[in-house]
């Protein structure tokens, strides 16, 4: 019989219905400010008796607190009041010590039966709520210092490949000195570097035996110092995006700062670990007897306190050569980190590895620390850094063979170790070491009475689309502006799910999707009315569906693959628009062919009908 | 039913056609697009206030000192505000600002005055040109696999035409394109393809039914036949996009401006441009008739 469904598809629509109305839900409920604690090294965890001690701490500092709990290694603890939230971050981050990151979060108030099910509300972005600003220091000299050292590296190999002796090498103060045995070693070691090394000026001098001062040049300096910042930016803008933190911003401040800001409800105690880390990798071979002992640095094991070797001084390549990292676990369970290197990283491994087979290679776990101290100064309170760097041997094995750019890595301490590490490999590392400046909550970037405007002015919108329709299609209109209502929730939710940030450009897009949903509708009505001029209202309603369908397929499934494409190549708010329009793509085709035609078959499905409203 | 005769009109068409697109890459060439903060980056201003400020207080007096595109926040606690200006950063700007908050007798200080970069890098520059492109690629390729090549060449030429009017638009009148506008011109291109892949699919199924030659009748008449769901698709999408331009203050003003010139645009090429190019190129009923046996397995669709 024409125009009836089945009663599974009414059922299955019903359901959909419900699973988007569920998942919808979340949005409804506002948020509370909190604060989150998580232990600053990512194989330890936040427990109950550490929460006791922050409800402490607070009651102590007169902070009202809603409730705390710990989950998952974090804890959380939600507070009554919006502006005692720096406050309750700074008493609680010093009276913890370095072991914690203590960051500003806003936490969701969906009720715990909505949780189970995993229905979590969207995040209003940066333009609507705000959220945590995150003002990062670029620690130049250090960019500097680590630049010295691979050019130091880089020279002592090809003054051994010349065949000249030297007896000392020393970096620091943007300089590199070689002493040498003889004034005539030196003499052609200049020659040697010279040509090669452009960007600094050459001297000698005799103090303590024949040396070569080799000094960065200012133009240099400026240079390393712009590639750092610029390096770094790259680096954090991809970092947050594989947070999958949505609608972020990071731009440069000054000559050495960075800005992070991130919405409000992110995992900010995670993002805070992670934007700052600096872990990366070395690989280096360890140290034979033919080492002479200048060439050998000694290190300990990350995981066995106490059992120490010798390694080369020079390094085969670093953590930069990956070009690809995942993570997966090894036959007897452990986490491991699969490795793909980039041409010139797999060819230096191959390189090393070929002729050195039989001999062990370890894998060098780096992070870049600071140490802040409050020291006391001409009378005033002045935070002191000390930065340092952690090095640690995370295994150590023999060369079976030659490597590829293919291979992996064991001896990490947990699987959320070896996923951080094997994201910041991917993302790059940080050019120089970051460390944070500031960190405050940021107010909403557009005004209240913006923001009232916005929402006002679409709910107007919505509400003329509405009446167009009943005007325009009647009966119809009103099946088609029920389909949209269903569209709007299915939207949400699905929004939802994702995690998408909606800022006020967002939401406008989502009213713009709305008004183009109606697209399928009008499609189908139109070819109703003029179905209707040669057939029975029945075979109109039917023909009209089955005529308008094609179109709708086509126009749609163009739309969906420009936005999959800007999704998969766009970033940040390109991406964030994508994934809205692939949305409401898909759900503007459900309910404009399934709901709408559901809802027209069950009213007037099947009756012999003279007149059609429409 | 009345019947308009579009394609007679033709000629008028590609003349405004050309002649917009004309001037609009020459505005793109000449003045350029006005590029927004996000782009630009600019000057960041951080004051402490003696008492907590209206925010919207601070914008008026920003705004009546003269700055143009400024934004205004809070910054960790109530009286602390955070000010990003788009004007470049020197010495005295800083100094300027407090002056400028100062104008009631508040009790502003300034904590520091420094330049701030774009947000948006050039590496999302590039990639999102690059996106774009592939992007137009592959609907090329898709139209051309469900309709035919010259179908393709039409479709990307009517969505060349609408994104370089709309550009040339923004870069004429100095209008500030940032990133909720870029969002707006990703919609057009949305938009302008549904558009134009509606009244193609009509035309497809006009010729494929009847037996005349005379083109220009098949598409006049598929014009005709879409005309009224064109008018309603873009009708209730003007709806929205006036209400937000009146009524949606200044974030969205420049957006919704945006895609009301996409959107009329957009409804325009889809009957000029795209059906049209379909002319100049010299579509063939024999181009699509091939494809016959397809069009018997569609109608078996639900």
């Amino acid at each position: 019989m024409l125009n009836r469904y089945p009663l599974w598809k009414y059922l299955l629509i019903l359901l959909v219905f419900i699973v988007g109305v569920l998942y919808a839900l979340p949005n409804l409920y506002p948020k509370d400010p909190a604060i989150q604690i998580s232990a600053a090294n990512s194989g330890a965890s936040v427990g109950d008796s550490e929460m006791a001690r922050v409800d402490q701490i607070l009651e102590q500092a007169g902070i009202a607190v809603t409730s705390s709990e710990s989950a998952n290694g974090t804890g959380l603890v939600r507070l009554k009041n919006d502006s005692q939230q720096s406050a309750a971050r700074d008493v609680v981050s010093k009276a913890l010590g370095q072991g914690y990151t203590v960051a500003l979060n806003l936490a969701d108030s969906t009720p715990q039966w909505l949780q189970s099910i995993g229905a979590k509300p969207m995040n209003l972005g940066l333009d609507l709520r705000g959220g945590v600003h995150f003002l990062l220091e670029v620690d130049m000299d250090a960019a500097i210092d680590q630049r010295l050292d691979v050019n130091a590296s880089a020279m002592r190999e090809a003054l051994r490949g010349e065949g000249i002796r030297y007896r000392n090498n020393t970096t620091g103060d943007n300089t590199i000195r070689f002493t040498f045995a003889n004034a005539e070693d030196r003499s052609q070691a200049r020659t040697l570097l010279s040509r090669q090394y452009n960007e600094f000026t050459f001297s000698n001098s005799d103090d303590g035996g024949p040396t070569l001062v080799m000094t960065l040049t200012e133009q240099a300096v400026n240079d390393i110092q712009d590639y750092a910042i610029n390096q770094n930016l790259t680096t954090l803008r991809n970092r947050v995006n594989e947070l999958g933190v949505s609608e972020p911003i990071v731009q440069r401040q000054g000559p050495n700062r960075i800005v992070v800001e991130l919405p409000g409800v992110q995992d900010t105690a995670e993002a805070k670990r992670i934007v700052g880390a600096t872990a990366n990798l070395e690989f280096r071979l360890e140290a034979s007897d033919s080492t002479s002992p200048d060439q050998q640095q000694a290190f300990e094991f990350r995981n066995d306190a106490g059992r120490k070797a010798a390694l080369e001084r020079d390094v085969i390549i670093t953590g930069d050569r990956v070009s690809s990292a995942s993570t997966s676990f090894d036959d007897s369970g452990r986490p491991q980190v699969n490795i793909n290197l980039d041409g010139p990283g797999g060819s230096s491994m191959n390189r090393a590895t070929r002729a050195n087979i039989g001999r062990n290679m370890a894998v060098l776990y780096i992070e870049h620390k600071t140490r802040t101290r409050t020291v006391t100064r001409d009378g005033e309170q002045v935070e002191e850094r000390i930065p340092y760097t952690e090095r640690g041997i995370i295994s150590l094995a023999t060369i079976q063979s030659a490597l590829g750019n293919q291979f992996r890595i064991t001896g990490l301490d947990s699987p959320t170790e070896a996923r951080e590490l094997s994201l910041l490999l991917r993302s790059g590392s940080l050019a120089a070491p970051i460390y944070f400046a500031q960190e405050r909550t940021i107010g909403p970037s557009l005004g209240q009475q913006n923001i009232d405007r916005g929402v006002m002015s679409v709910i107007v919108g919505l509400i003329l689309v509405l009446a167009f329709m009943i005007v325009r299609y009647k009966g119809f209109g009103l099946i088609a502006n029920i389909a949209l209502a269903v569209n709007l929730t299915l939207l949400i939710a699905a929004m939802s799910i994702l995690g998408a940030t909606l800022t006020l450009p967002g939401i406008a897009g989502i009213v713009l999707t709305l008004g183009m949903a109606v697209d399928a509708n009008v499609l189908v009505f139109e070819r109703i009315r003029e179905e209707m001029r040669s057939r029975s209202i029945q075979q109109a309603i039917h023909t009209g569906y089955e005529r308008a369908f094609t179109a709708i397929l086509d126009a749609n499934i163009t739309t969906l693959l420009v936005a999959i494409i800007l999704f998969s190549i766009g970033t940040g708010p390109v991406k964030g628009f994508a994934v809205t329009l692939s949305l409401g793509i898909l759900t503007s085709v459900f309910t404009g062919v399934m709901v709408s035609r559901a809802l027209t078959n069950l009213v007037v499905g099947g009756k012999s009908l003279k007149k059609l409203w429409i | 039913m009345t019947q308009f005769d579009f394609m007679g009109k033709r000629k008028a068409a590609y003349i405004i056609s050309i002649l917009l697109t004309v001037i609009a890459l020459g505005a793109l060439a000449v003045k350029g697009l006005s590029l927004g903060l996000d782009f630009t980056g600019g000057t960041q201003v951080e004051v402490s206030y003696a008492k907590a400020p209206s925010l919207d207080e601070v914008r008026d007096e920003l705004g009546e000192a003269g700055f143009g595109n400024y934004s205004v926040q809070t910054f960790g606690a109530d009286t602390d505000v955070l000010v990003r200006l788009q004007q470049t950063f020197d010495e005295g700007i800083g100094d300027q600002v407090v002056t400028a908050l100062r104008a009631e007798g508040e009790q502003v200080d300034l904590v520091r005055a420094e330049y701030v970069g774009a947000q948006v890098g050039d590496q999302l520059r590039d990639q999102s040109g690059l996106g774009m492109l592939i992007a137009l690629g592959v609907v090329a390729l898709y139209v051309a696999f469900r309709f035919q090549y010259k179908f393709a060449l039409g479709a990307l030429i009517s969505l060349g035409h609408d994104v370089v009017i709309l550009l040339g638009f923004f870069a004429l009148f100095g209008f500030d394109f940032d990133l909720t506008v870029l969002a707006a011109v990703l919609a057009v291109i949305g938009y302008s393809l549904n558009d134009t892949i509606i009244v193609y699919d009509r035309i497809r199924e006009n010729i494929r039914r009847s037996q005349s030659n005379d083109l220009v009748r098949i598409f006049n008449d598929a014009v005709n036949q879409t005309l009224s769901r064109t008018l309603s698709t873009s009708g209730t999408t003007l709806l929205v996009l006036l209400a937000l331009f009146f009524l949606g203050g200044d974030m969205i003003h420049n957006f919704s401006l945006a895609l009301i010139v996409g959107v009329v645009l957009g409804t325009f090429s889809s009957i000029y441009v795209a059906a049209a190019v379909l002319l100049l190129v010299k579509l063939e009923r024999e181009d699509l008739i091939p494809a016959k046996r397809e069009n018997a397995a569609e109608d078996e669709l639900p």
